[in-house]
């Protein structure tokens, strides 16, 4: 009886049906971000340089507060693309970009820094910031959800 | 102490038949002269117990303003912004009327905190004034609720990262959080849904706030008024009518509140907010440096200054539960202050703690509106520990450990002197 009243304040259907898209990174220049959305969220896309990748992979996993390899946040073959939920982990707020003290982002709402992978490395975040399900279609072509 | 009946006090006698009719049937006139003719009030009350009738007309304004402005208003994210200034630019006196809400909402919290720190400093909160004491704080939560929901209808960026924000706050709970988010938003972010909602319960909130505030008073007139000594009315010489000497004084005191108030509304009318809120919602773009109200900035700053883990809870839930506990310790004040002395003037220790504590919060309000970096951040560290400190350490060991200073055997003693009684 009271589940409906209630219910009724869940994400309605049509929220529910932008659950996936398409996006093309081929213009994505090296070193450059875009941010695109998906189900009302941003999404950071970012061509990495091979500095960052090699900054991102050099760090020792006891050096991170939520431990991932740079592996486990690319998909093979495609580790110059970093796909990620572009809200911080705290308190969702959106962090700017090339900033920090560890050359990847940096949320002005709390402080928290986040390293070239995205990873949590100093602040309030307790968490990396979320890569979503997502996978390459074609070499450019990537389904997020 | 405590013999003397605060309630029933009727003195009226219906004037005529008619008044007669109404009496047997509804008594309302003869209850409208108990409470707010002939209440016996202490004779000794100063200026700060005024701000409970100052935060009654704070309230009647918020409703009629905002009940204006909703005729006008339109809670949709596309048209929002737009219909706020088209009440500011086209609406007639559309501009003072938004304005008196929007500055309403900053007097109503200056008034809240006075009044709140009025009680800590006097005790009021010592028995038997402890349902009220808590009645207040629910009032204090419930305002802060729809002062923070009313802020996200304009729709402007500091709406939208507002409501991110304190919507995130949720996530902080294990397992269900993000649940419970989705629940809060009706969607994955911050959206049209969570507007509507917003709107219609910013709406609702302040009619549930006027009926807690009838209990609080229902509660306050149990027991009667708290006075500047802290000593309970003896007798009928200790107190007046509250009829027409504090109406008379509250009403001097709403003018000269009215003052400051006129003058923001005027002349001023978007200095307490934010620049960046007359930027549009973007859910792409935060703003460099998100700052809530004022009048929310030390329990921002607590949330933000718990930035390390302890134990199995992270800094994230760690924040939560500091900011959470920071609001809901008020609620059990009662019990960890158990000094006997209800008045601060007569407690030669507290008073030197409670001073602090207030310079202490108003330094968790600057805090909260710098960057959260360098000293600032241990700062902010200090001052929450000492906010938690006054609460659970200095309280109850002052209760045990200060002898305080005599009190005077009466309030006619107090306002008289030794020979009153001759």
């Amino acid at each position: 009886m009271v589940w409906p009243l209630i219910n009724q304040l869940n994400p309605d259907a049509s929220t529910l049906a932008l659950a996936s898209i398409q996006y093309d990174v081929g213009p994505i220049a090296e070193g450059q971000s875009v941010t695109i959305m998906w189900r009302g969220l941003p999404v950071f896309v970012r061509h990495r340089t091979a500095a960052e990748i090699e900054e991102a992979k050099a760090v020792p996993l006891s050096d991170l507060k939520d431990p991932q390899t740079d592996e486990e946040r690319t998909k093979p073959g495609h580790e110059q693309w970093l796909i990620m939920i572009a809200n911080c982990t705290h308190l969702g707020c959106i962090p700017v970009g090339e900033a920090g003290d560890f050359d990847g982002w940096f949320c002005p709402c709390h402080g928290s820094h986040y390293d070239s992978a995205g990873r949590i490395r100093r602040g309030p975040a307790p968490a990396n910031l979320v890569v979503p399900p997502y996978e390459f279609l074609s070499d450019t072509l990537v389904q997020i959800g | 102490m405590g013999a003397f009946p605060m309630s029933e006090h009727s003195t009226y006698v219906p004037g005529n038949a008619a008044e007669k009719w109404l009496d047997d049937r509804l008594p309302v006139v003869r209850f409208a002269k108990a409470h707010l003719m002939d209440f016996p009030t202490p004779k000794n009350l100063n200026y700060w117990w005024t701000f409970g009738a100052i935060l009654v007309m704070c309230l009647g304004i918020q409703i009629v303003t905002g009940i204006i402005l909703a005729m006008h208003y339109t809670p949709n994210t596309a048209l929002a912004f737009d219909s706020v200034e088209h009440i500011r630019r086209n609406v007639n006196g559309g501009r003072v009327i938004q304005a008196t809400h929007a500055v309403g909402a900053s007097m109503f919290f200056v008034a809240l905190y006075i009044h709140m720190f009025r009680g800590l400093f006097y005790g009021s909160y010592k028995a038997p004034r402890e349902i009220l004491w808590i009645l207040g704080v629910v009032i204090f939560l419930l305002t802060t609720a729809t002062a923070f929901m009313g802020y996200i209808l304009p729709w402007g960026q500091m709406s939208f990262w507002g409501a991110t924000v304190i919507s995130n706050i949720f996530t902080a709970i294990p397992l269900v959080g993000e649940n419970i988010k989705q629940l809060v938003l009706g969607g994955f972010a911050v959206g049209n849904p969570t507007l509507n909602r917003f709107f219609s319960l910013h709406y609702l909130l302040p009619f549930i706030i006027a009926a807690v505030v009838a209990l609080h008073i229902w509660a306050l007139h149990v027991p009667g008024n708290n006075n500047p000594i802290g000593v309970d009315v003896k007798e009928s010489r200790d107190t007046v009518p509250f009829h027409p000497y504090y109406t008379m004084k509250d009403l001097f005191a709403m003018v000269l509140f009215l003052i400051p108030f006129a003058w923001f509304v005027f002349f001023a009318p978007d200095i307490l907010g934010h620049p960046d809120n007359y930027i549009m919602a973007n859910s792409q773009v935060t703003p460099a440096h998100i700052v809530p109200e004022w009048y929310l900035l030390p329990f921002y700053t607590i949330l933000r200054a718990i930035d390390f883990n302890v134990l199995f809870i992270d800094s994230k839930l760690g924040g939560v539960i500091a900011m959470g506990g920071a609001m809901l310790m008020l609620l059990i004040v009662p019990w960890l202050d158990t000094s006997k002395v209800r008045s601060g003037t007569f407690r030669p220790m507290f008073k030197w703690f409670f001073a602090l504590f207030v310079i202490n919060f108003i330094g968790l309000m600057y805090l909260g509106a710098q960057p959260a970096e360098g000293i600032y951040t241990v700062l902010a560290k200090v001052c929450t520990a000492y906010y938690f400190i006054y609460f659970l350490v200095v309280l109850p060991v002052l209760s045990r450990i200060e002898t305080p200073k005599p009190l005077p055997t009466s309030i006619s003693e107090s306002v008289l002197g030794k020979n009153a009684h001759a």
